[in-house]
């Protein structure tokens, strides 16, 4: 079949930034398939020049408005790494406890408020309230108990108070814990309801071989530090960070895009998913069963059911946490930590991927030089290649215009792109 | 969700709202959407015909427009006058919309083109200094704060709905963090500009021993001078009082003429 398609979308719907597709088709053919970045740069390296370490955490964790607790813990933990500091166990299990809400809380989000309306026929969460309050009702639950959980260990939902360098300013309180505790277990069975919603859905049946770059550490599913691994067999260690990442720019984009052994490469709760799929806790392996998600998927817009996986994941791993910091006395909450000169590196993986900050000290701990490598931007390029592929599979398949841009819009969509903190 | 709503018996209009983001993290629209509790009531106050990040649906026929985010761009000029001309009101929503927020730290600089060069390298790219919404329009009613108090908004726009006066404190977050009964975090060695600062926010930071960074702009009376003889009361380096005053705008008049004092002395 012959078709002619104008697919013009500026500024994407339903993401965090701005975005545009353009894909047009001309008898059967494609003319142009293109993922464009239209983002104002806001120049975070630069304003770190000169400031106290200090100022890094507080600053560099307003990147982003959903994963500023990722933010800020990568760049506490490229201080620490910096001035040679181990957190106690303490530090850490509260921040790993931390950084699961932030996941539960962006995963929800995500695919409850910005993906599931594709899936559902309508426009945003809003008709849902009427057409299906126990769906919506189940979402409020689950985010309302990660952001609860957030505040409660970090001080603050969104650009938390209470991470500092060398570990917290205070602790919770363990009774609190306790509550979270049982809040956490009871929101097990609303996972599983958002299973059996996503089993309903119908995941476009879409692939493109693809290389997926994430953490990796022995014997657990990673989220802060370890090595980098890719699913082509690149392994390296987190402080080589730049071999892994590439970066270059583009003229469809003002943030900058990465490659690795392809064209391009994805990050994200799939590409960790594929990487890790033997660690994952074993209601999150049942889960992602029941949903045939198996590594290695090539599938992007299985990205959303990766996603309610890593769910259920964060949710056991933080009771174990909890069941962990509830058995020992409380420590001093904050270590004293000394500057010294060098260069500190993180990789911490935050809800849409692998993030990585690299900041360089005179010894007074002023920052010389300051670097971010985002995972929407590693993502960019592949969105634009999946964008290219997809447009093809569309005359194929024979789609008309609404068709293929439901389907454009989608594709965008399931890698959850975070487009400011992307060109930052 | 009810079209009609009534107070104390009377009915009052559902205005027509949009949400619109500028050069910003977009967390304070997020903000509004993590009240879970109290979420769908405060949905149905308002009839949302605008909110990119939310929904697909998008109209020009919005009354009230929210604004985050600092402009930093020429296309952020245009966007910006236009929904000044579609909008009643202009509500801007974020330390960024009001003061230019963390975005401002590059114009401390005084020099685009090395700010430019630092992150770019030699790519040509778009950008001028950080400005708030009021370097280039009139805005109606400022919302303060990096992030935004969600209960502080939802007040705001009940009040906004029901046509009463908005008003913010006069006081500094000190008066709020002393009927906290928190501990001063001068005395724990951590400089803090709760003193100066407009309060508003129930001294979210300083309850959590974090030392407030001044997101909320001056209080009306702020006293500078004396807030400098309490940091150095204290021995705390002037340097660490500057990152707070320098971090989002709010006294960015301030911070600039205590740079260049610093600068000097070194």
């Amino acid at each position: 079949m012959k078709i002619s398609c104008e697919v013009d979308v500026r500024h994407l719907t339903r993401v965090e930034g701005h975005g545009n597709i353009r894909i047009s088709i001309k008898n059967g053919q494609v003319r142009e398939a293109r993922w464009e970045v239209v983002e104002t740069p806001r120049f975070f390296e630069a304003m770190l020049v000169g400031k106290l370490y200090e100022n890094a955490p507080y600053v560099s964790g307003r990147i982003c408005g959903i994963c500023s607790i990722g933010h800020t813990l990568a760049s506490i933990r490229a201080i620490e790494n910096g001035f040679a500091f181990t957190p106690s166990p303490q530090t850490a299990k509260l921040r790993l406890l931390l950084k699961h809400m932030e996941t539960l809380q962006s995963h929800i989000l995500h695919i409850y408020f910005l993906a599931a309306p594709d899936f559902l026929g309508v426009g945003s969460v809003l008709p849902l309230t009427k057409t299906h309050p126990e769906v919506v009702q189940q979402a409020l639950r689950l985010k309302m108990l990660a952001n609860d959980l957030c505040d409660g260990v970090g001080g603050r939902r969104l650009h938390p108070t209470r991470t500092v360098v060398g570990g917290f300013t205070m602790l919770p309180d363990k009774y609190g814990l306790r509550q979270f505790r049982q809040r956490l277990g009871a929101s097990l069975a609303d996972l599983e309801a958002s299973a059996e919603l996503f089993a309903s859905f119908a995941i476009p049946d879409f692939s493109r071989e693809t290389e997926f770059v994430s953490l990796h550490q022995e014997g657990a599913y990673p989220f802060i530090g370890g090595n980098l691994l890719s699913t082509d067999g690149v392994l390296k260690e987190e402080h080589e960070y730049r071999p892994m990442t590439n970066e270059y720019m583009a003229d469809y984009s003002t943030s900058k895009l990465s490659r690795l052994s392809r064209k391009s490469f994805a990050v994200g709760a799939l590409a960790r998913l594929n990487n890790n799929f033997e660690y994952l806790q074993p209601q999150a392996a049942a889960i992602a069963g029941e949903l045939g998600l198996r590594p290695v998927n090539h599938n992007p817009f299985m990205n959303n059911v990766a996603q309610l996986v890593e769910c259920v994941h964060v949710v056991e791993e933080s009771i174990s946490l909890i069941d962990e910091l509830l058995a020992a006395e409380w420590q001093e909450p904050r270590a004293h930590v000394e500057p010294k000169a060098g260069i500190g590196v993180s990789a911490v993986e935050v809800p849409r991927g692998i993030l990585y900050h690299c900041l360089e000290f005179d010894g007074k701990g002023r920052i010389q030089k300051a670097d971010c490598v985002i995972p929407t931007s590693q993502n960019h390029a592949n969105i634009y290649h999946d964008i290219e592929e997809l447009a093809v599979f569309c005359v194929e398949q024979g789609k008309d215009d609404r068709e293929t841009e439901l389907l454009a819009e989608m594709l965008v969509r399931a890698y959850d792109p975070c487009i400011s903190c992307s060109v930052h | 969700m009810k079209d009609e709503k009534k107070y104390l018996g009377v009915a009052v209009p559902r205005p027509k709202v949009g949400f619109f983001e500028l050069s910003s993290c977009e967390g304070c629209q997020l903000q509004l959407l993590n009240n879970e509790s109290t979420l769908l009531d405060f949905l149905d106050l308002v009839k949302i015909v605008n909110f990119r990040e939310a929904m697909k649906e998008s109209s020009d026929a919005y009354q009230i427009a929210f604004v985050e985010g600092s402009v930093t761009r020429k296309d952020e000029v245009d966007r910006l006058q236009k929904i000044r001309h579609n909008a009643e009101l202009v509500v801007a929503l974020g330390s960024c919309a009001c003061f230019g927020g963390v975005n401002q730290l590059k114009n401390r600089f005084h020099d685009l083109g090395w700010v430019k060069r630092e992150v770019y390298g030699d790519y040509p790219i778009d950008s001028q200094e950080a400005q708030p919404l009021s370097a280039f329009i009139k805005v109606d009613l400022e919302i303060f704060g990096c992030p935004i108090k969600k209960e502080e908004v939802e007040r705001i726009v009940t009040n906004l709905v029901l046509g009463k006066e908005v008003r913010h404190p006069q006081y500094p977050v000190c008066m709020e963090c002393k009927a906290h009964e928190n501990i001063c975090l001068f005395d724990l060695g951590e400089p803090c500009l709760g003193p100066v600062t407009r309060a508003g926010c129930d001294a979210w930071c300083p309850s959590n021993r974090l030392g407030c960074w001044g997101c909320r702009g001056p209080a009306p009376a702020a006293n500078l001078s004396e807030l400098e003889r309490i940091v150095a009361r204290h021995d705390i380096p002037l340097e660490r009082l500057l990152d707070r005053l320098e971090c989002f705008g709010g006294f960015s008049g301030e911070a600039e003429r205590l740079r260049t004092r610093l600068e000097a002395a070194e």
